[in-house]
């Protein structure tokens, strides 16, 4: 409690808003350099199967695999299913943007009502 | 051979199990558990957050949202993307950290379609909970090496990471064992998933090494780890009536 406190909530935002940019900079823009390919879990459910696309631009799945008995999302229709917007593919970093926000708003919010709130400031000098 | 999924669309990225992968009332039994794994991290978690930390536990949450959406390739045509387990408990510790990835999995099943419903219990139990769980266990077991300086600290970031990783893996054989509905063999699966997921896991450890040692590096007193005996145990201590006058 030697430092002001008003000092230390500074160093404390800065370092806050540091953060949430670098999220939203990962989200926005690095996500474009994303790669296509299924992932680990996608990939061990696709073993087995061929998958194709049809004159409608939809995936097929030929032969047996484990994504075979895969249910679309019930939220397949979500505005920013997949991560785009609206169905545009094109729009995954406004989608990634959105999403670190809803995160960020929904996580620090809960925290903060769930935080210990007794023994004031220096409860958390460690 | 395994071809991209459709024109433009970054279908692989994220991508967490769908439903039907494993039956329903597996799933349902995942489900409970992890509502209860959440229940207990919920009152533990209390006893971690404080002005200080509870805004940085939900932007680490959000960090670990924008990490996920990168798909890093591990082989021709296959690709990996951080789970984050490591990450948020040595960050904010296991109980806050599970929460953030319970909460990620949630925003990306509820909006972002990413991930099924029914399969969100088994997705958390696999990535808030197996993986992060052997994590933290790691990262404990390593503590005296992270606490050592910026070396000891990457290292131990690493291998948490990457153990946990294959960990949270595993969790996905067992729930094929229990209830898949699939026809691969578990065999099959079980080599796949290790394999595949060694492989991410070394992603996984870079991801984590380099963000907890920027951390560590601008505010070293906002990294769980590093912040020596549980707060607890500093607690039941000061409760001792022969403890010190305050």
């Amino acid at each position: 409690m030697t430092q002001p406190t008003t000092q230390q909530g500074k160093r404390q935002a800065v370092f806050l808003i540091g953060f949430l940019l670098v999220a939203l900079l990962v989200a926005g823009v690095l996500s474009y350099l994303a790669s296509s390919s299924p992932d680990g879990l996608d990939t061990v459910a696709l073993e087995g199967c061929e998958v194709t696309e049809t004159d409608a631009g939809e995936e097929e799945l030929t032969g047996e695999c484990i994504a075979k008995d895969a249910a679309d999302s019930p939220v397949a229709g979500s505005p920013f299913a997949d991560y785009g917007v609206g169905g545009n593919s094109s729009l995954v970093g406004l989608a990634g943007v959105v999403g670190v926000l809803v995160t960020a708003l929904i996580g620090g919010g809960l925290f903060w009502l769930i935080r210990r709130r007794s023994g004031g400031s220096s409860d958390d000098s460690s | 051979m395994v071809a991209e999924r459709s024109k433009g669309v970054a279908v692989s990225i994220a991508m967490h199990m769908s439903d039907g992968l494993i039956n329903a009332p597996t799933s349902g039994v995942f489900w409970a558990i992890a509502v209860i794994g959440l229940a207990v991290s919920f009152y533990k978690a209390r006893q971690d957050l404080t002005d200080r930390t509870a805004p940085m536990a939900g932007l680490v949450a959000a960090f670990v949202f924008a990490v996920q959406m990168i798909n890093f390739p591990i082989l021709p045509g296959a690709s990996g993307h951080l789970l984050g387990g490591a990450l948020v408990a040595i960050l904010v510790g296991p109980w806050v950290g599970s929460i953030c990835i319970a909460l990620v999995l949630a925003v990306q099943a509820l909006l972002f379609a990413d991930g099924g419903l029914t399969a969100l219990g088994t997705n958390i139990i696999n990535m808030a909970f197996i993986g992060l769980f052997v994590s933290w266990g790691v990262a404990v077991a390593l503590r005296r090496l992270a606490q050592r300086g910026g070396v000891g600290l990457a290292a131990t970031a690493f291998l948490a990471a990457f153990i946990g990783v294959v960990g949270a893996s595993l969790g996905f054989v067992l729930e094929y064992a229990i209830g898949g509905a699939g026809v691969t063999s578990l065999g099959t699966v079980f080599s796949l998933m290790v394999g595949l997921h060694a492989l991410i896991g070394i992603g996984e450890g870079i991801i984590t090494a380099l963000t907890v040692g920027a951390v560590a590096a601008i505010r070293p007193d906002l990294v769980y780890l590093l912040r020596g005996a549980p707060q607890d145990l500093q607690l039941r201590g000061a409760r001792q009536p022969e403890g010190s006058s305050s």
